[in-house]
């Protein structure tokens, strides 16, 4: 059984910060779907199109049939663990400083076998269920859980090199005006974060439920403004070596696209805030966190956007919001690319309309902050980098992967009400 | 596909002669070019013989980069009209045999040098592990990067349950191994090993440990393929072929390695050199883990599938047993010199069959098995080989 | 002292030496443009008045070796700052109503200063009434034409959430009511009226009538406004001279200030 994890000791000053190093990041372009699905938490695989063999490794050409149609599935993760070694000694220096490293084969019960990393609690010669994740260099790599869940399974030492967990994380979350801050720092609070500092812009205006995200435990209220460079510089410089996750919640949204607003007014907010705010928040918080990848239990691990899912396909009645999430969501491929040496993952968390004053008069479904919140902190317990929360999301995404161009001319018909 | 039913053409007139190794050092600071001309020129020397002799050259290397065997001719001023460059790694060396038989026996050259041979510089392992193939690349070398410690351990970790093999039985391989290697002064491993020791040495991929391992070096081995007469009109010792078989890829339906490509080829080997295990005075298997050494005694027919580890408590597999195996040492005492580790056994073997073995020599051997395994391309090795040879007086 | 020169350039070197000496003091009446100043706040569905926003453009470094300077972003409304005419609806058409267009002479002229810090302190939406203008009247003489009038609340020692007083029905802060202005705008023909807090009205302004009676009436008639100030109680109630210059900016309603009084010196 996995042994739980104890409140990391205070960091000891006179000691180096460990330097992130890295599994190898080195893929062919097929391979990468793997990271691809990874990014979703998929168990993807190839399928031949023409004769239905199922492919591992990735290749570019079927090895029964010799099609190159071989489009990526999801695959029954079930299989058995039937063989197994410790790995003691390695010539990348990402493992061999976190040997011993339990790797096995795992005959899947659709066909091929794959070489995966295990976890401590699955059985010898077992059964398995295979997840994909995104390792520290980002790619995707399979990995063999136990078939069903095990006390302080979060906990094992590999997986964790795997996922975001908030257990024990200091947590800085922008944005203490929004209707996201309370559920979110409620939802981090109950992960085990050991710190949620929430951001506040502007405290000489009042709030509605500042005394209740004051009242939730391991809160700790900070002044942040993400259009102010000189806020977020000062408080990165002073909690910045201990931000291990980073929630930008701060969102302008305001509907309206081009003509009927104007002007620019609210266009140069959106842009400040969605945009802007997320250059600025990088610049300060993210050559610390980047440093502090391997930092021990409570290391940097991950960044997360939230996103509008319009930046994929821009819904006119938001339509200069949409924009600005557009310009977001290409800059987080950016700070992704700048990340990477860090092993610290960008979490991009895209929502349709959400459950607050802006989308008020739009038609159900909304993503409610409570849910919004939960997904998120699922998410970083999964290891996830791309997720799409709320049913309008996910619709969208399907639709843009089917066609942008089709979704780009149903989307000026919509009211607003999503896709 | 087809049975087929039309015999295969022997190699008659065809031999093997002037083996040559190069001593093996664990870092060189010299490159595979410099260890391929030691050896060749060793080669040739023996055979009394100049470059310009050669017409026919075939190389095998992995730290030949940017090179290949195109780029050594002009190196070495090599000026073949039949050139060949053999990426098989562990079975190279038959590969390389049955090709320049071939073209020697059709005359499309006269003198074949066979050469393999790379240098191991402080980091080269690594780096050649980390882009070996694009299939370890993406799925094995990003799982703890054990490389082929870690490929072996998960097939000697699955041998071992489904056949009861403990790990003594792998040590009494290693630990014969190292007792001929002690009989070989260019061996780089120069302590007898006892079970104890290899028993409580230190885990290097469980079930792997630290004498399961070969240890990477620098080095090469060379030998010339040549026309029967051109051979005896130079007074060389030569070795005949008698049958070789090679394979790629066999049974890509097993969900993990536990036979290689010999077991599909074996009797047709057995019946081209009109033989029979018995028949083998010696035997030289790849061994860059014991495991794949047992699997090919099952193989390649000296006893059943599962049979490994009972056959290995029955036999005595020094050069002095009843069942001379790896005489030189093998990789796993001698070294693994690169792609020269898939010429060890042949050339140490032609060695034997002429009498030229030396320290090693296995009293009265004339006829020898020569098996060759290669290229853990992801998680099995791809590649397979074997021959038999014997002595110029069967 | 007292300067009795009838001559301008006489007077100018006069004033040259009351300032050298501080026989004349300059009292600055400016807030620090700081990020977290507070702004007036509108309805959200409405665009913002921008905070002040400062962007380092170098700082002898790579950027630029030898200079450090800044961008700088905000409203013609932000921190300290100056109303035009041109800013309210009802002076949409005043002549010369906008910052670029004001003659410079406007810029500098005497101040009365009525002190409503007691009346303040008790009472958060203390209004300026006609009464209190006459009273300070009578202690210190009619209040001139073409002079400035600042109400003193001591609303600039404020601090955070304290200075908007924001709550649920809005600011809570103090301010004239429609009969105070009118008095001071139509009867004494003043150049314009200060404050200390965010805006010429009242916190609650919008709910009387006319809503932002100080705007109304103010601009209307083409005076002008000064808000945000501060070091109100360094001001005697008469005698001083405020100097106010607004940025030239083409159209502008308003514009941030550095905003001076020069006042009788202690001594």
């Amino acid at each position: 059984m996995t042994d739980a994890i104890l409140p990391p000791p205070k960091k000891d000053p006179q000691k180096r910060t460990r330097t992130q190093t890295l599994p190898s990041g080195l893929r062919s372009r097929a391979a990468l779907g793997l990271t691809a699905a990874a990014a979703e938490g998929r168990f993807m695989l190839q399928v031949c199109g023409e004769c239905g063999a199922l492919q591992y490794p990735p290749r570019d050409a079927c090895s029964t049939c010799l099609s190159t149609e071989l489009p990526w599935r999801d695959i029954d993760p079930a299989g058995k663990l039937i063989a197994e070694t410790t790995v003691r000694t390695s010539t990348n220096t990402y493992f061999r400083e976190r040997t011993p490293w339990r790797v096995g084969t795992v005959r899947l019960d659709a066909g091929p076998s794959v070489m995966c990393h295990v976890h401590g609690d699955a059985p010898r010669g077992g059964r398995v269920r295979i997840i994909n994740r995104l390792d520290k260099s980002g790619q995707g790599v399979l990995y063999a859980l136990p078939p069903e869940g095990t006390p302080n399974m979060e906990d094992d030492p590999q997986l964790r090199e795997i996922t975001a967990d908030p257990k024990f994380r200091r947590v800085l979350i922008t944005d203490a005006r929004s209707e996201n801050a309370v559920a979110l720092a409620e939802a981090f609070a109950k992960a085990g974060a050991s710190i949620i500092f929430i951001g506040e812009p502007e405290g000489w205006r009042p709030y509605p439920h500042r005394a209740a995200l004051d009242a939730i435990p391991n809160v700790q209220i900070v002044p942040l403004d993400v259009t102010d460079t000189a806020s977020v510089a000062e408080l990165a410089g002073e909690i910045g070596g201990k931000t291990d996750i980073l929630v930008n919640n701060a969102r302008f949204v305001r509907p309206g696209g081009i003509m009927d607003r104007g002007d620019t007014v609210f266009a140069r907010d959106e842009m400040e805030v969605n945009y802007l705010g997320l250059i600025r928040l990088a610049q300060s918080f993210g050559p610390a966190m980047r440093g502090r990848g391997a930092d021990g239990d409570n290391s940097a691990a991950a960044w997360v956007n939230i996103l509008s899912v319009y930046a994929y396909s821009n819904m006119p009645a938001f339509g200069a919001f949409s924009a600005s999430s557009a310009a977001a969501y290409s800059l987080s491929q950016c700070l992704r690319a700048e990340m990477r040496p860090g092993g610290v993952r960008v979490m991009n968390v895209y929502t349709g309309p959400t459950d607050d004053a802006w989308h008020q008069p739009l038609p159900p479904p909304k993503v409610a902050p409570a849910a919004l919140a939960r997904s998120i902190v699922s998410s970083l317990k999964d290891g996830l980098e791309d997720v799409f929360v709320g049913d309008v999301a996910k619709d969208l995404i399907e639709r843009w992967r089917a066609g942008a161009k089709v979704l780009e001319r149903e989307m000026s018909e919509t009211d607003g009400g999503g896709a | 596909m087809a049975v087929r039913t039309s015999r295969r053409m022997g190699y008659e007139g065809v031999v093997l002669a002037a083996p040559a190794t190069t001593p093996y050092q664990r870092f060189s600071k010299e490159t595979a070019h410099w260890w391929i001309a030691r050896a060749l020129r060793q080669s040739l020397q023996s055979a009394g013989l100049s470059p310009r002799d050669v017409d026919g050259f075939s190389v095998a290397s992995f730290t030949l980069f940017p090179d290949t065997a195109v780029g050594l001719t002009q190196h070495l001023g090599l000026t073949p009209r039949w050139l060949d460059h053999i990426p098989m790694g562990g079975a190279s060396g038959v590969v390389a045999l049955r090709r320049a038989a071939r073209a020697v026996q059709a005359g499309d050259a006269d003198i074949v040098a066979c050469v393999a041979g790379d240098t191991n510089h402080v980091d080269s392992f690594r780096r050649m592990l980390s882009s070996f193939s694009r299939f370890a690349q993406d799925a094995s070398y990003p799982y703890g990067a054990g490389g082929p410690n870690a490929c072996f351990a998960l097939l000697t970790d699955h041998y071992m349950s489904a056949y009861g093999a403990t790990r003594e039985d792998f040590g009494r391989i290693c630990v014969a191994q190292r007792d001929n290697a002690l009989k070989n002064p260019h061996a780089v491993m120069k302590k007898p090993l006892t079970m104890d020791q290899y028993l409580s040495a230190r885990m290097i991929s469980d079930p792997i440990a630290l004498f399961d391992c070969v240890m990477p070096v620098s080095g090469a081995e060379a030998f010339l393929v040549m026309r029967e007469e051109d051979a005896r009109a130079a007074g060389l010792p030569h070795a005949h072929i008698r049958g070789s078989i090679e394979r790629h890829n066999a049974f890509p339906e097993d969900p993990i390695q536990m036979r290689g490509g010999w077991a599909m080829d074996i009797d047709e080997l057995y019946a081209m050199a009109d033989a029979k295990p018995d028949d083998m005075d010696l035997l030289q298997t790849y061994d860059d883990y014991p495991v794949i050494s047992m699997m090919q005694f099952e193989d390649l027919g000296f006893c059943g599938k599962g049979e490994g580890p009972a056959f290995v408590r029955e036999r005595d597999l020094t050069i002095a047993g009843d069942f001379p195996h790896n005489t030189s040492g093998g990789q796993l005492s001698a070294g693994q010199a690169g792609a020269a580790g898939g010429f060890i056994g042949l050339v140490e073997a032609i060695r034997q069959v002429t009498g030229a073995a030396g320290p090693t020599q296995v009293e009265g051997a004339t006829t020898a098995m020569v098996s060759g395994f290669g290229m853990i391309n992801y998680d099995r090795g791809v590649c397979s080989s074997a021959a038999i040879i014997s002595g110029a007086g069967t | 002292m007292t300067i009795q020169a009838t001559d301008p350039s006489a007077l100018l070197g006069n004033l040259a030496e009351a300032l050298a000496t501080g026989a004349i003091e300059v009292v600055d009446l400016t807030h620090t443009l700081d990020q977290d100043f507070p702004v007036i706040v509108l309805p959200p569905e409405f665009g913002q008045c921008a905070r002040f926003r400062m962007e380092e453009v170098s700082a002898y470094d790579h950027r630029g070796p030898a200079w450090k300077w800044h961008n700088f972003t905000c409203s013609e409304h932000t921190g300290t700052h100056f109303d035009a005419p041109s800013h309210w609806i009802s002076g949409r058409d005043v002549p010369n109503g906008s910052v670029d267009e004001i003659p410079a002479e406007r810029f500098i002229g005497p101040v009365c200063v009525i002190d409503c810090s007691d009346g303040a302190a008790a009472d958060e939406d203390f209004e300026l009434t006609p009464e209190i203008i006459e009273a300070w009247e009578a202690e210190h003489g009619r209040i001139p034409a073409e002079s400035w009038v600042l109400m003193r609340t001591d609303w600039s020692k404020r601090r955070g959430a304290a200075y908007l007083n924001m709550r649920e029905d809005g600011a809570h802060s103090p301010g004239p009511t429609p009969a105070a202005i009118r008095l001071l705008v139509d009867e004494r023909g003043i150049r314009g009226f200060g404050t200390e807090t965010v805006g010429t009205d009242a916190g609650q302004g919008s709910h009387y009538t006319p809503p932002y009676p100080a705007h109304f009436y103010l601009h209307g008639a083409g005076r002008y406004g000064l808000q945000c100030l501060n070091n109100l109680d360094r001001l005697p109630p008469t005698g001083a001279m405020l100097i106010a210059t607004p940025l030239k900016i083409k159209n502008g309603t308003g514009s941030p200030l550095r905003v001076v009084a020069l006042v009788p010196g202690r001594t």
